[in-house]
């Protein structure tokens, strides 16, 4: 019998414990859609930043974002893939590999602000680029590059041996190989890696602001050599503010960079449940 | 020709992923470098005895003790908030729960990791400080109570996921060997399976713990940046990354003693993140030669 309670008492502390975090999930959102949804229209998306709250919008810093994000997947997914195809299909047993591999574990478990001092010394200070976009981009790169990676490996391994060895008997050489049969079969994965790790970059805020990212920006960023805002930088000016409308319009802009995120991960994932139904091995 | 194409290409593939290997170069170097020039300035018996650490004041002081135990201090309430929630969370969901419920509710806890740290830092600012408020009255409007348990929050998943899969991978053998003797769901759960996966569930917590020291957002938003050596979770404190953040958005020149500071804050938020994650990979290496 005090064995069944027991039980019984642990099941229920456990059911509170999941509930506990959905709860927190749910009380998080809606509370910050009632505090932001009043705030938004057309006009928050499209007007300039303001020192008056009712006329603050966060059309630089999206386009920020937008910057931000093209530049970051143009430098760290060719990398990121080609690193992940090395890893895969050639390295295997070299030492170069070995320690490559041990690498990339570490480099994932390093703080992202750490990534912005790294981006900070070398392309702000060393290569002059100052606080531009490229800048900010060349380190979300370097950030992501060890996810894009893994994701790309992960992908590569669920392709069966007998289609790589197929290709190898029909004469085929090993980039042939790798590039018309394994990427092709690959790609659903590699693609929901990538959108994981970019939806990962869009709410990075730490490191852009060591590398200055800028709270205020009274334009779109023309080349990637201007400055620039971005989103996460937009909502922590506005939290940091004392008068209560920018809180409104901090929530505001939570719920667009919610979407966005939110939108990306559920793409990533819808994408990685039609790549595997379609492809049955 | 043919032959020398594929070779051009793997030389590719290979620089590729020698970037990655330059980015842990660039990183130690970073750190290193400054660093020194730093100690050259500031004595490293002051850098770890001096219980100050006012580099943007007037009347300099540099100990990191101070942004030390802020780290600690958000990151041990961080855990303790998260380490039992997310155990329960696995084991309920490993033993108890119908698969259909387990398939459900693992992934919409994991929206919770996927939620960006600054829109947390609203959270523990605008709602979990003015309800804490209600509670304690003494508490501060910036504290380091607040973030510490939001940071759990956002660590919950982290725990379960890694817990849950530990547990999920324990023999079934085990799990029908008890059940056979008896035991009840719950003596199953914690005599057996968590014994047996501990080495998993203890790597879990090693990674929320080096993930919590390295989050910088909610602290930054919701702890008040004033460094200060205490473990009283009621007042403003400082960590190491908001500190970070505070000298970068602020106008100190480049290349000045106060600029260097973050090098210095950094390389100490490196070593313990560093030591961390190479226990979590010497556990995991054993744990996963345990059932071969």
């Amino acid at each position: 019998m005090n064995n069944r309670l027991k039980n019984n008492l642990f099941k229920y502390w456990a059911i509170t414990c999941t509930l506990f975090g959905i709860a927190m999930l749910l009380i998080f959102l809606i509370n910050i859609v009632i505090d932001g949804v009043g705030r938004l229209d057309w006009n928050f998306i499209t007007d300039l930043p303001s020192r008056k709250p009712e006329l603050a919008g966060i059309y630089t810093a999206i386009m920020g974002t937008v910057w931000i994000l093209g530049l970051t997947a143009i430098i760290a997914i060719p990398i990121g893939v080609a690193a992940g195809i090395y890893l895969e299909e050639y390295g295997k047993k070299s030492r170069f590999a070995n320690i490559l591999e041990i690498n990339i574990t570490n480099l994932a478990g390093i703080p992202s602000i750490i990534y912005g001092i790294l981006g900070l010394e070398v392309f702000v200070r060393m290569f002059g680029l100052g606080n531009s976009v490229i800048a900010g981009a060349l380190t979300l790169s370097l950030l992501i590059l060890p996810i894009i990676i893994v994701a790309t490996r992960e992908a590569i391994k669920a392709v069966p041996k007998t289609i790589r060895e197929a290709s190898f008997a029909l004469g085929a050489t090993k980039w042939q190989t790798i590039s018309q049969q394994i990427l092709p079969a690959a790609g659903g994965g590699v693609v929901t890696g990538v959108i994981l790790a970019l939806s990962r970059a869009i709410g990075e805020t730490a490191p852009l602001i060591v590398v200055g990212a800028l709270t205020y920006v009274p334009f779109v960023p023309q080349s990637p050599m201007d400055q620039y805002s971005v989103l996460p930088m937009q909502i922590f000016n506005w939290i940091s503010r004392p008068e209560k409308e920018f809180a409104t319009n901090a929530a505001a802009a939570i719920i667009v960079l919610l979407l966005i995120t939110f939108i990306m991960n559920g793409f990533a994932i819808y994408l990685r449940n039609r790549w595997q139904k379609k492809v049955k091995w | 020709m043919k032959k020398r194409n594929e070779k051009i290409i793997e030389f590719f593939l290979a620089l590729s992923g020698a970037i990655t290997v330059l980015t842990t170069i660039g990183i130690l170097w970073v750190l290193l470098y400054e660093s020194v020039l730093f100690f050259k300035e500031v004595s490293v018996v002051e850098f770890f005895t001096d219980t100050q650490w006012t580099p943007l004041f007037s009347d300099k002081h540099f100990g990191i003790l101070p942004l030390i135990s802020g780290t600690i201090l958000t990151s041990f309430i961080a855990i303790l908030v998260a380490l039992p929630i997310g155990l329960s969370i696995a084991v309920y969901l490993n033993e108890y729960a119908h698969p259909k419920i387990r398939q459900t509710i693992k992934p919409v806890l994991e929206i919770l990791a996927a939620i960006p740290t600054v829109v947390y830092g609203f959270f523990a600012l605008t709602v979990v400080t003015p309800f804490l408020q209600t509670l304690i009255p003494s508490l501060a409007g910036f504290n380091a109570l607040s973030p510490g348990i939001v940071m759990g929050i956002m660590i919950i998943p982290l725990i379960s996921s890694l817990s849950e899969d530990a547990l999920y991978a324990v023999p079934k053998s085990l799990r029908e060997a008890s059940y056979g003797l008896g035991a009840t769901q719950f003596q199953t759960s914690f005599k057996v399976l968590v014994p047996a996966a501990s080495s998993g569930i203890i790597v879990s917590v090693i990674l929320a713990i080096s993930r919590a020291f390295g989050e910088t957002m909610i602290v930054a938003v919701a702890a008040g940046l004033e460094p200060r050596l205490t473990l009283d979770p009621t007042v403003p404190i400082a960590t190491i990354t908001t500190y970070i953040v505070q000298v970068s958005m602020g106008d100190v020149p480049q290349g000045s003693l106060e600029f260097k500071t973050i090098f210095s804050a950094g390389m100490m938020l490196f070593v313990f993140t560093f030591i961390l994650n190479t226990i979590s990979a010497r556990v995991k290496k054993k744990f996963y030669h345990k059932y071969e």
